[in-house]
């Protein structure tokens, strides 16, 4: 019991913090701009080499450099918005979703090129895991983010339902002509959008690259469970998007424990298809979720 | 000497573009004439690949087979089996709106790319198949072999090119097209909507079954490797998005010219660039697509040859 909480459920909830917190800004953006944005792992790993970067300048604790990640991912998503996004707006959407395709490309040839194809660690040394009542052995990593992640969560409730902003981006989300004729400004709408998304996927990506190394598929290797677990959590539902990553996070890591024998219910190698498999029953069976979001 | 490289230089070119154009071909009839966006060009790609070159390879303890059968039958194995897995995909989502068929269809992809690194015993893992042959092997020798194979997928060029012809100019596909442009209106006329699709989504992924067969008795080896979604997935899409989507011969047009800048970028960045920075050019040459399709979607949306709806015909003409 106390093997599968410290090998199994712990690292299993921090997957699930990096999942939903990219897979909040898919969410967001989908119900917005109204299409699947397929750069948004790529925006992770920008975000990931913006604090790599700048650990390499201030070397202090790679969590405390977050700001300067989600900067430099908010400043290329509203780049790529008024320069790729944008000039496409009023065609159809799947135009949007070709384009975001290229802008991944962009985006992951030029992590390539600026910081190079290795594998890079933010944090140098082993961190002794945190130890409590002599019993859960837990990265400090692995507290951090899922508390983090819950911290997030909340904070974003409380702006969506209580600022200004975050009532006008839920209503165009919910009806965008009804929006526009009530005086929104669905441009700025758009902009909060990106921000938010850019912000959060940043963040997801440092705890992916803390967690592992930072190389440039870093966010394209995880972005299929991150739109298993928007559509999971119903589109145009952030707090829905959350408890979707959680709940891939969940089965992912918690597929290959040996619940039936000795040996990993399904082997580890294919892990990342369980959560591909889930979006496409998903897409079968319960396309708007499992918290009723919008079917585009 | 130079110009015997450079002309051997111009058949690869050609081999490696005329699999491309049959790609482009097949993607053209899901996405240009029926509007099905197939974002896992390369599972299909890989299914076929590897269809071919267990039917084809000699007896092997490495992988399962091979069968040694002709060439010939191996492309039918690829086509069948890449079709069958589209029938399957398109089962579940041809229902679904473009954006969710995407990532429908790149999921099922990987899946698909993630069993074939992983079920060591059908396909060698990432060690791959070696030993694939071509079709007229033993007929001739050496670089002579290489014309005779330009000459084999030129021709499957051109059937395929026959066959999305008449397809694109029969009611069948007058039906897509209208299907495409309004589904409603093509509902409300009494079409199968979803027959049609699921149709169309089948004939794609079997001729992209048919390329990925081709690739591997191009390069008579066969690994993991060579079912790259950047090569094969988002190529090809960059490919019919220039050409033209929904013109056939835009199709091929764009397949050759694309590869053309690819190939030719290569050698540029090789010659141009300080050594240090050789290791990176290819990095170079991926943003550069990506910049490419950019300006394609804004401002070449219909590409090198846009679509052209077929001439009307009367019984009396």
């Amino acid at each position: 019991m106390i093997e599968f909480i410290n090998y199994y459920l712990i690292p299993a909830l921090t997957l699930g913090s990096i999942y939903a917190l990219g897979a909040v800004g898919i969410s967001m953006i989908f119900g917005i701009l109204r299409f699947a944005h397929f750069a948004h792992g790529d925006l992770m790993t920008v975000g990931a080499y913006g604090v790599l970067t700048a650990v390499w300048f201030v070397p202090v604790h790679p969590l405390l450099l977050i700001p300067v990640g989600a900067a430099l991912a908010i400043a290329a998503a509203l780049a790529v918005d008024r320069f790729f996004y944008r000039p496409l707006r009023q065609l159809a959407t799947i135009y949007t979703v070709i384009s975001s395709f290229g802008v991944a490309l962009i985006f992951r040839s030029l992590a390539q090129l600026l910081w190079s194809s290795d594998n890079q660690v933010l944090v140098k040394g082993v961190t002794p895991p945190l130890v409590l009542f002599g019993t859960f052995r837990i990265a400090a990593l692995h507290a951090e983010a899922i508390a983090l992640t819950l911290v997030i969560a909340v904070a974003l409730h409380l702006f969506l339902t209580r600022s200004k902003t975050g009532r006008s981006m839920r209503a165009v989300s919910d009806e965008p002509e009804l929006a526009a004729v009530a005086g929104i400004d669905t441009e700025k709408v758009i902009r909060w959008t990106w921000v938010i998304a850019a912000a959060l996927a940043a963040i997801a990506g440092v705890f992916a690259g803390m967690d592992t190394t930072v190389h440039p598929n870093l966010g394209w290797n995880l972005q299929l469970a991150m739109f298993a677990a928007a559509i999971l959590g119903g589109i145009g539902k952030p707090m829905g998007a959350i408890a979707g990553g959680f709940i891939i996070g969940l089965a992912e890591e918690l597929s290959t424990y040996n619940w039936v024998g000795d040996n990993p219910l399904i082997s580890p190698s294919y892990k990342t298809a369980v959560g591909f498999l889930i979006m496409v029953a998903l897409l079968i069976f319960r396309p708007q979720g499992l918290f009723r979001g919008r079917l585009l | 000497m130079e110009w015997t490289g450079l002309f051997f230089y111009l058949v690869s070119f050609l081999i490696a573009s005329g699999i491309y154009a049959i790609l482009c071909l097949a993607l053209n009839i899901q996405w240009g004439m029926g509007g099905l966006f197939n974002a896992g060009i390369a599972g299909f790609f890989a299914v076929g690949a590897y269809a071919s070159a267990i039917m084809t390879t000699a007896p092997s303890d490495k992988h399962l087979g091979g069968f040694g059968m002709p060439v010939p039958v191996g492309l039918v194995a690829a086509a069948v089996l890449a079709g069958l897995a589209g029938w399957a995909v398109a089962k579940i989502c041809v229902r679904l709106k473009s954006d969710y068929l995407a990532m429908a269809s790149i999921g099922i992809a990987e899946i698909l790319r993630l069993v074939i690194v992983n079920a060591e015993r059908v396909t060698n893992g990432s060690l791959g198949i070696a030993g694939i042959p071509r079709p007229f092997d033993g007929w001739v020798q050496g670089r002579a072999a290489d014309l005779l194979f330009l000459g084999f997928v030129w021709v499957i060029v051109a059937a395929a090119y026959v066959v999305s012809q008449r397809l694109h100019d029969s009611p069948w596909g007058r039906t897509l097209r209208a299907i495409r442009d309004n589904e409603a209106a093509a509902r409300a006329a009494g079409k199968d909507v979803e027959r049609f699709r699921l149709q169309t989504f089948v004939i794609g992924c079997a001729i992209m079954g048919v390329a990925g067969g081709l690739t591997a008795h191009e390069f008579k080896f066969l690994s993991p490797a060579a079912t790259e979604p950047l090569m094969v997935t988002f190529l090809v899409w960059v490919m019919l998005m220039a050409g033209g989507s929904g013109n056939n011969k835009g199709a091929i047009a764009g397949g050759l010219g694309i590869w053309a800048i690819w190939s030719m970028t290569e050698i540029l960045t090789n010659q141009l660039l300080p050594p240090e920075w050789i290791t990176r050019s290819s990095y170079i040459r991926i943003l550069l697509i990506g910049l490419l399709l950019q300006f394609v979607l804004q401002k070449f949306r219909s590409g090198l040859i846009p679509e052209a709806s077929p001439p009307i015909r009367f019984k009396g003409d």
